[in-house]
């Protein structure tokens, strides 16, 4: 986990140890005031760590694509939809799933700062979070699919949702063909994280088959 | 505000760069920013609103300069400073010098599940919601100094309703501990062009989630 790595345009080395400082300086703080306790630390990082992230996102996608009562369920309100999966964590509320469909491409971005539907693809990545991708998703976002190597037919509507309130969106990537019969499970091996963000598609069933 | 975090539509930030494989934190001190900063917010010290103008009043140049949990961190030690759970001389000397002022809960290994689920904003509406989906409005030119979730690149401009998404928490009084004043929430619906420009790729459109005081009819 803990490697040394440029990102988000900082100055690393010095920010590094810097922030180490600083970080470990509030928390000693805060857990002698009594306000936190350094083991519930642990055990949230734990679950961002091990428990929650796009594979619970790609459960869902995989079971709207197999069963069309869920998928109809999931459109029409994703919270209580996710929630009949019996998944370890509740879903908050207002999750919305947006479908992709032949003529119509979906994707998610939060311009005023990183929310993220994080309950079903866990924290979000650097590049979400980041100036490039919240300056552009919503005037060129063909230009940012072009940076995760993605092309779409010319004609294809796009359709970006800013996620502004608390509200959260899903995005429902259309199911590759070649895939009759798969199980669930073989399904959700098909299902990117970037495909439920809308910068990317998931992955060609050749490609795992 | 006007600050440099309403960030759609600018220019100069250059691509987008994902990374493969990226692992959850870069480093240690990402996991405990996160955390603290989650801790804090479920045991109280301040709503999810405050929370986020608390990074917006970063200056400029360091909300830019800084990486994401870098920011999170200096939000951290102003808040904590500014509410005064903690003081400038104890984050300096790394220990608390003081005993600290009644939070509403501690952050204790039962309020983790807490911290893994979203809040719930939706509440009571005060009134019957003003629009209806297939509405034409328009949002408001209105340019407040404080936190608001209207971007700057979507004011003043014409859309369609496309959802009612019931009455939440309004952000902007929020997070001036102005209250919760209750507002409708819409999915809002604008042409590329309308908000870029008729040279803009006609297969555009762009929604944001409004609060009803943003709108008026169009």
């Amino acid at each position: 986990m803990a490697h040394d790595h440029d990102h988000d345009g900082e100055e690393h080395g010095s920010e590094l140890s810097e922030m180490q400082l600083r970080v470990r300086a509030l928390e000693t703080v805060l857990a002698e005031k009594g306000y936190v306790d350094p083991a519930a630390l642990d055990a949230m990082i734990e679950a961002f760590e091990t428990r929650i992230g796009p594979h619970i996102g790609a459960r869902v996608v995989a079971k709207a694509w197999a069963d069309p009562a869920f998928k109809q369920a999931l459109i029409k309100d994703a919270t209580q939809a996710v929630q009949t999966l019996g998944l370890n964590n509740r879903v908050g509320d207002h999750l919305i799933a947006v479908e992709n469909t032949p003529t119509l491409h979906n994707m998610i971005v939060c311009t005023l700062c990183s929310c993220y539907p994080w309950e079903v693809l866990g924290l979000p990545p650097v590049w979400y979070k980041s100036a490039p991708y919240r300056s552009r998703a919503v005037n060129d976002p063909r230009g940012v699919l072009a940076d995760f190597g993605v092309t779409l037919p010319a004609d294809l509507q796009i359709r970006v949702w800013d996620s502004t309130a608390e509200t959260r969106f899903i995005v429902l990537p259309m199911r590759p063909a070649g895939t009759a019969g798969w199980s669930e499970e073989k399904l959700a091996g098909l299902v990117t994280r970037d495909s439920m963000i809308g910068t990317g598609l998931p992955k060609d069933p050749k490609a795992i088959a | 505000m006007d600050g440099v975090h309403d960030m759609g539509g600018m220019h100069g930030f250059g691509k987008v760069e994902p990374e493969a494989n990226e692992p959850v934190f870069h480093a240690a001190w990402e996991a405990r920013c996160l955390a603290l900063n989650r801790a804090m917010g479920v045991a109280g010290a301040w709503t999810i609103d405050e929370g986020r103008f608390g990074i917006e009043e970063l200056p400029p140049a360091v909300y830019v300069a800084r990486s994401y949990y870098g920011k999170w961190a200096l939000r951290l030690e102003n808040m904590v400073v500014e509410r005064g759970f903690a003081g400038a001389d104890e984050i300096a000397a790394g220990h608390a010098l003081r005993p600290g002022k009644p939070l509403k809960r501690k952050f204790d290994l039962a309020a983790v599940a807490r911290s893994l689920v979203r809040g719930s904003f939706g509440r009571e509406a005060p009134a019957p919601a003003r629009f209806k989906v297939g509405d034409r409005v328009r949002t408001k030119n209105v340019h407040p100094a404080t936190h608001t979730r209207l971007p700057r690149y979507a004011r003043g401009r014409v859309g369609v309703v496309e959802a009612l998404r019931g009455c939440h928490v309004f952000p902007d009084t929020s997070a001036t501990g102005a209250g919760e004043n209750p507002q409708w929430l819409y999915t809002v619906r604008f042409d590329g062009r309308e908000l870029w420009g008729e040279t803009t790729d006609p297969t555009l459109q762009v929604s944001i989630e409004a609060f009803e005081p943003y709108l008026e009819a169009a």
